[in-house]
Formats: structure tokens, sequence, C-alpha cells
């Protein structure tokens, strides 16, 4: 049972799908996480407190590291078997058949655009916060203490090329939401005629939940820069 | 009617291969594609050419047998029929006409627009069948099956094994084909006792076969002449993965 996993195209689609989910669940934690910062400042630091460089937290970054690996090492891998799959000479013309969604024929190049803007974040934010904790500093180059989630987000989105990165990664994400949800449920084998246009719809419903709850935090502390009002009325 | 032909000409497996253009005038509206490639060929022939060569049976759209690759459309750009059931009033008239055979590394070209895809008939012989003894032909009535599981299985069965779906999707997958026939049987008593070995063999055969992995884009249904739909590949998921959890 163990192989099958990865001795088979519908096992190895499987590990994709569970994989995907997992992330898929993250990342609506750390969307609603996200959204408290807007709320409030002494809040949201108090969930990044929570989770600094405590074991359970260090256990749960191990985790969802292994579950990124997973998931874009498989990517690759069934990549690099559908291109071989599909042979050596291409169409010479090609079209988008009917009902069949770009994104879905690209999440590839989706994923790979999710993955810099991780490696983007991870330096604006994880380099700044758990690894200054891991290191046994009290505060990160730009003179914050590792805790201080909010200070952090404040000084990222007062720049606006950083706003604009991650709108572009939110948005590549959102595009890889909206075929990746319904597909993972499609590949557990949970949809049918009846079921696709809902779960097409639960899809778009959960990717743009996901886009808005963080392009809205990213957006407003923007705003709060150039529009120094704002700050009065947020956290 | 006049066309030009943009055609992938292929000597045979070994060799090469490249588009040529023809041009084929005079056609009536009312010429079917084949009809249409039969002229041409009758051209070629007169003078002293290699005619196309490609896949043809039935002409009714029941066989399977006919394929192309027909402006960027596996059967053309109609829905739910074959190529030999395109007549060329559906082109506009002086349009340039792209004619390809079925890109898949399983299904590698013969010669022209002919491909071989008997690694289908290898994906039936690994499981598609019913071995257990039926005996003969029971009543009607016999055996009770709901309309609803009558008609999926029928809608399954309606597949002709063309290749257009592994034909058409970018990973070269061949899961449409392998769910519809998986599907077809497990949905009725018969085919159901040897639904976890079946599903299991086929799909071991696919994969063995160098088909892709299927990534749920829908461009198979989209195309399949028969329109055959994914909520099968769904169901050979359900029949696959319950069959390996249980070894």
């Amino acid at each position: 049972m163990g192989c099958f996993l990865t001795n088979s195209s519908l096992g190895r689609k499987l590990v994709m799908s569970i994989s995907g989910c997992f992330l898929v669940l993250f990342i609506l934690f750390h969307m609603s996480m996200n959204v408290v910062a807007i709320f409030s400042a002494e809040a949201y630091n108090m969930i990044c407190g929570f989770l600094g460089a405590s074991w359970y937290a260090l256990a749960g970054t191990a985790v969802l590291a292994l579950g990124v690996f997973v998931h874009f090492a498989y990517a690759f891998w069934l990549t690099w078997q559908n291109r071989k799959a599909r042979g050596n000479v291409r169409y010479a013309v090609t079209v988008t058949e009917k009902g069949v969604s770009w994104a879905s024929k690209n999440m590839l190049l989706l994923g790979v655009i999710v993955i810099l803007g991780l490696a983007l974040h991870l330096s604006h934010f994880w380099a700044k916060m758990q690894l200054v904790e891991l290191l046994g500093h009290h505060e990160n180059n730009l003179g914050l203490e590792p805790t201080d989630g909010a200070a952090l987000i404040k000084y990222t989105f007062s720049q606006w090329y950083n706003v604009l990165l991650y709108l572009v990664w939110f948005a590549a994400l959102w595009l890889h939401l909206t075929h990746g949800v319904w597909s993972m449920l499609q590949t557990a084998g949970w949809a049918n005629d009846t079921w696709y246009p809902r779960l097409k719809c639960i899809s778009g419903i959960v990717a743009t939940l996901i886009f808005g709850g963080f392009a809205v935090v990213v957006v407003w502390f923007y705003l709060q820069t150039v529009c120094p009002c704002l700050a009065a009325c947020g956290a | 009617m006049n066309f030009t032909l943009k055609i992938w000409r292929q000597k045979d497996a070994q060799s090469k291969g490249a588009f040529k253009e023809y041009k084929v005038e005079n056609v009536s509206s009312d010429t079917s594609f084949l009809e249409m490639l039969d002229i041409l060929n009758n051209d070629l022939v007169h003078k002293g050419e290699e005619p196309v060569a490609f896949d043809h049976d039935c002409r009714e759209g029941i066989c399977g047998m006919c394929s192309l690759h027909i402006d960027g459309h596996a059967h053309g750009p109609s829905q739910a029929v074959t190529t030999c059931q395109i007549y060329m009033r559906q082109f506009k008239d002086g349009a340039t006409i792209t004619i390809e055979p079925w890109r898949s590394a399983a299904f590698p070209v013969i010669k022209d627009l002919v491909v071989n895809r008997s690694a289908y008939d290898q994906i039936l012989q690994a499981g598609g069948f019913v071995s257990v003894r039926t005996n003969s032909v029971p009543d009607g009535n016999a055996i009770p099956i709901p309309k609803a599981d009558a008609d999926e299985s029928m809608d399954a069965a309606a597949c002709v094994g063309c290749g257009a779906c592994a034909a058409t999707c970018k990973n070269g997958s061949a899961m449409l084909f392998v769910a519809a026939r998986v599907s077809s049987l497990a949905k009725l008593p018969q085919g159901r006792v040897e639904g976890a070995r079946r599903a299991k063999a086929m799909v071991a055969k696919m994969d063995e076969l160098g088909f892709g992995n299927c990534t749920n884009t829908g461009a198979c249904q989209a195309e399949c002449p028969k329109q055959i739909s994914i909520a099968h590949i769904a169901r050979l998921n359900r029949e696959f993965l319950a069959a390996k959890l249980k070894d």
C-alpha cells in the first residue's frame, strides 16, 4: 500500500491532493491571523508570541515545510512525467477547449510564482521573527523585537513595491486555488456531475476569501502610510 | 469550396515528419471531411504521388477508428462528433486547415496521420472485461438495476476508444478512457464483482504504457466525441483508492 503513493499515477495525485488540502487549511489559518492585525496590534503580537520559537511552533513549522516540499516535489515530478507522456513532437495548432480554465493548464507556473512569493515572504517575516528568536537575538536587523509582528507588517507594507509584489503573489495563489480546491476533491474521488458546479463555486469562494483576507491587510497598511489619518482608525 | 490543407506527412515511424501544403478545389459544401481527403488522395494518385494515410472505417461515428487533430481540435471544430461526421460546410471557403496526427508518446505515428492506438487495447486486455461466468442471457427483469445506474453505465459505455482524450490532454493522460471502461462495468452487478481487480489492473497498465497523470483540466471531456464526463474519472479514483486501501 505504501508504494502506490509513489509508483501509481493515481497514488501520486492523491499525495498532491492531501498535501494541497493541508496547505489550504494552513493558508486559511494564516489569513485569519493576519486580519487580526487590522483590528489590534496587541492581539496580533500575542499570536506572534504564541507562535514564536516554542517547541510546538517549531514542530508546526517543520510539518508545514514538509507539506510544501512534498507538494512541490510531486508537482515537478508529475510535470516531468506528463511532458514525457506528451511526446517529443507538439501540435502546431492548439486552442483552449470549451470550459477549460487557463489556471488548470498552468498550475505549475502559478505554483512557481507562489513559491517565489513564499521565499520573499519568509525573508520579510520568518527571517526577522522566528529565526531571530532561534538564533537567541532580541531584535532583528530593523531594530524590532522578533515578536513585534504588527510593527514589521507596518514597515514592510509602507513600501509600494512590496505591496505590488504581494498582490501579484496573492493573485497567482487565487488562480491556483480556483482550480486546486475542486481538483483535490475530484482526485480523492469526491465529485460527480451534480456536484461539479457546487465544488467549483466552493473553490471560487475559498480562493476569493483567501485572496481578500490577505490583500486587505497589505492594502490597509499601505493606505495608512499614504494617508496617516487612517492610522488613527486602525491598530 | 476551395481549401488549403496543411497536412503532416511522415514516411514511417522512424522518419522525421513535416507539414506539406495541398490545394483542394471545387469541393461541394456537403462533402464530408474524410471524403474531401479521399478527393485529395485521388488527385495525388493521378499525379503519381503518395496518397495521405489516415484511419477510417464505419464513417458513421460508431467505430472510433477515425482520428485527426484538425485546426487544434481532436475530431475537428464541432462538438460531440467524430472526424467522419464533420462536413466541409463547417469551414470557411478559402480557409487553410491544419491536419495533424494524435500527439502522444503512447500513440506513436505509423505513417502520415495514422497512429498506433494499440495501447488502449492493451489496457482493455489488462482488465476491461467480465470474467465471471454469467451463463446465458437472463430474463430482463431477473436482475433489477436502478435506472440511474443503467444510464450511467450506458453513458460510459458510449466510449469508442478513439484516443481523442489522451491526444487532447496536455499531460497525455488516458484517464477518461480507462474511467469510462471501469465505470461502465462497475455500475452493473456482473461487473461490480471484479471492480477492485479491474481498477488496479487497468491503472497499472495505463501507467506502464507511459500515459501521463490527470490534472483535471477537463479538456478530455470537452473534446470527447461521445461526451464522456470526467465524473467517471472521479469514480475511477474512488474505485482505485478503495481497492488499494483494502490491500
